[in-house]
């Protein structure tokens, strides 16, 4: 068997995400230094406050000014702080019900070890030096054993209210292609194409991966293909890709390798765009320590009949 | 919906399930040629083939090995062209179960067969479950699913319900039992280990692994000619905590107990529950909020911290409950799913075999 291919691969992305009228005063109350709550028609107050009741599912949009200290309801020790998370060193992980709330606001507390923290301590908030109306412009909590903070009866209006939030997200992974589409990169790096044949229906599938479709079994045995081919189909693309430095227009074609019951995808070359047809035959063009062919240009061959590649389209 | 109580509702039933082996990473194959031994496995069980099945559903999460639409890659394994009657969740398979459950009620299928498969081992799982979090106030802070678990662990032992001893003893009762599994990643004594987030030690988590599971559902007569022993599915029903994680008691569970009532687990004892709960303190909200009695027995598997293959294992709690009543060990049997931080949303099956 092959060496186990691998890659890595990082998916990362920014969601932008519009806020509800509760969601918004109070993001923008955490960029003012004010925390808010939303009050349920029965008289509890939810900090972080929600647009809906949890129990009721009702609507609930008032708002009221809760402190900024508070008492931890329960806890968990991080000695190990992961990517992302709201302190570098060592944390603990708190539950807080603010003074004046009736629920309770998932942060991080700032103390020195496990030793220093339990369930009911008290403790304020530490706000970032930086705030644009977000979670983390609380940086986190720390310890505090004054009186509980005076709220001043913030309306919960602001004159420039933050509307949304950009959250970015990042995920690093380490990608392995399996068993099938490893021995098919393995081989083009010796500029073969591998496919694989199906047991049942005999098909051979390039790029093989690693079952039939229509039979649901494994494929296993290895048929080398092309390397020259019939366009089965294609498309004249007119608009740049970002990071593409090909002229445009140019040819994307679904290419049947001879030999493969199943049309692949490469650009066509050597050829003006507006004579690319149906049935022309196509070779690969290989650069120098490229991984895959750069593209497909024609080998000067009558064109394949359409009864040859019909059932490929 | 849930507890087909009235005349005329089809009884429906798990007629055989598979699983991989579990393990740390399984890296030479992709996600379908992961699967597909499984898949062959719970047919050849039933002798039906691929056409036979009226109904396939899957659940799987794309986010965890970072690949796109990898649950349509692995269709291939089911031979899905010329298009079959298929659906997929992207959620745990138990959902994918309760999914072709319905639709065998309706009557539109007689025979479904679901799978759910995970690859956690590519990604960083730790980190990837906290995008299921809230994106407003909780996701930004990348707070990761042990640590979510370990408030909830300090919780019930600042409420009097366990201690670390009482954690560590579900740990050894549990990989014990696995011991019997050939399936489970982790078996026989393992130490229970240091402090990953405090309260939770490693020996309190599930291992990060890999797997597929298949199930066959069948109706009726078609049930019996497929199964010496079908596990009749009496009913099903799923429930979801409020989504702030400091709105709820995180030390009890009121939406699995709902489930339970639904599905009509309380209307007689059951003497098996295979629960899903990845990590050991769960299992105390889990026996308080289901009324789990020191009679029944519980994850005689090993249960999810014997092995955890994300968006499988719930579907392996039902499969391991059904072939307990497949093998006559079990008449009446429990089966939970988990989904989300805190056991935030819970999914409840009862099955029973036909009496002796
Ligand atoms: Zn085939």
């Amino acid at each position: 068997m092959p060496e186990v291919l691998k890659a890595p691969l990082v998916v990362e992305f920014p969601f932008t995400r519009s806020l509800g009228p509760v969601q918004s005063a109070f993001l923008t109350g955490l960029r003012e230094r004010v925390v808010l709550g939303v009050r349920t028609t029965d008289g509890r107050t939810l900090v972080p406050p929600v647009e809906y009741d949890p129990v009721t599912a009702e609507e609930i949009r008032d708002l009221v000014e809760v402190a900024t200290t508070g008492t931890v309801t329960t806890w968990a020790w991080n000695h190990e702080p992961r990517r992302g998370q709201p302190l570098g060193t060592p944390f603990a992980w708190v539950l807080v019900r603010l003074d004046g709330a009736d629920t309770a606001l998932l942060h991080a507390l700032d103390a020195p070890g496990p030793d220093t923290v339990h369930t009911g301590m008290r403790v304020r908030v530490r706000w970032a030096a930086d705030r644009a109306g977000a979670i983390t412009d609380i940086a986190c909590f720390e310890p505090y054993d004054g009186d509980p903070a005076r709220p001043a009866g913030h309306s919960g209006r602001f004159e420039d209210p933050v509307t949304g939030i950009v959250a970015p997200a990042r995920l690093d992974y380490t990608y392995s292609p399996g068993r099938a589409q490893s021995a098919y990169i393995t081989a083009l790096s010796d500029r073969r194409t591998v496919g694989e044949r199906c047991p049942s229906c005999r098909k051979v599938y390039v790029p093989p991966r690693g079952a039939c479709p229509t039979c649901g079994v494994p494929t296993a045995e290895q048929v080398e293909v092309g390397p020259r081919g019939t366009v089965t189909t294609f498309c004249i693309v007119n608009i740049k890709a970002r990071n593409l430095d090909i002229e445009v227009p140019y040819v994307y074609a679904h290419i049947a390798l001879d030999g493969a019951d199943l049309a692949l995808h490469g650009r066509i070359g050597g050829i003006p765009y507006d004579q690319v047809r149906m049935g022309l035959r196509v070779e690969p063009v290989w650069t120098e320590g490229a991984r895959y062919p750069d593209h497909y240009r024609p080998t000067g061959e009558p064109d394949g009949d359409y009864d040859t590649y019909r059932e490929l389209l | 919906m849930t507890r087909q109580a009235s005349a005329g509702i089809r009884d429906i039933a798990v007629v055989a399930f598979a699983q991989t082996g579990h393990r740390r990473t399984s890296d030479d194959l992709s996600e379908v040629e992961m699967l597909m031994p499984v898949l062959h496995e719970v047919l050849d069980r039933t002798g039906l083939k691929t056409s036979d099945i009226g109904f396939t559903c899957s659940g799987s999460s794309d986010y965890l090995a970072g690949r796109a639409f990898s649950f349509t890659l692995a269709l291939d394994g089911v031979g899905a062209w010329p298009p079959i009657s298929e659906s997929h969740v992207e959620m745990d398979g138990a959902w994918a179960l309760y999914e072709a459950w319905t639709k065998l009620l309706t009557g539109d299928a007689d025979t479904a067969l679901v799978y759910a498969y995970g690859k956690s081992s590519p990604g960083p799982l730790r980190d990837v479950l906290t995008r299921q979090l809230d994106p407003y106030y909780v996701a930004p802070l990348w707070p990761d699913s042990v640590a979510l678990a370990a408030l909830q662990a300090q919780a019930l032992i600042d409420a009097g319900d366990t201690d670390e001893a009482a954690l560590a003893a579900i740990a050894a009762r549990s990989r014990s039992d696995a011991t019997a599994n050939p399936h489970a990643q982790l078996r026989g004594p393992i130490p229970h280990g240091e402090p990953l987030v405090r309260p939770l030690r490693t020996g309190d988590c599930p291992p990060v692994g890999d797997g597929a599971a298949a199930v066959i559902l069948a109706a009726g007569e078609r049930a019996r000619e497929l199964c010496a022993r079908p596990a009749w599915i009496r009913g099903v029903d799923h429930r979801i905590e409020a989504h702030s994680l400091g709105v709820r008691d995180l030390t009890d569970s009121p939406s699995a107990r709902l489930a339970a009532e639904r599905a009509g687990a309380f209307e007689r004892p059951v003497d098996t529950a295979e629960l899903h709960a990845p990590f050991t303190s769960q299992e105390v909200v889990l026996r308080k909020a289901l009324k789990l009695g020191d009679h029944v027995r519980v994850n005689p598997s090993g249960g999810a911290l014997a092995a955890n293959p994300v968006m499988a294992a719930g579907l392996v709690r039902v499969g391991e409950a059904a072939a307990r009543i497949h093998r006559g060990e079990s008449d009446r049997a429990l089966a939970h799913a988990t989904s989300g931080p805190c056991l935030q949303q819970n999914l409840v099956a009862v099955l029973e075999g036909d009496p002796r």
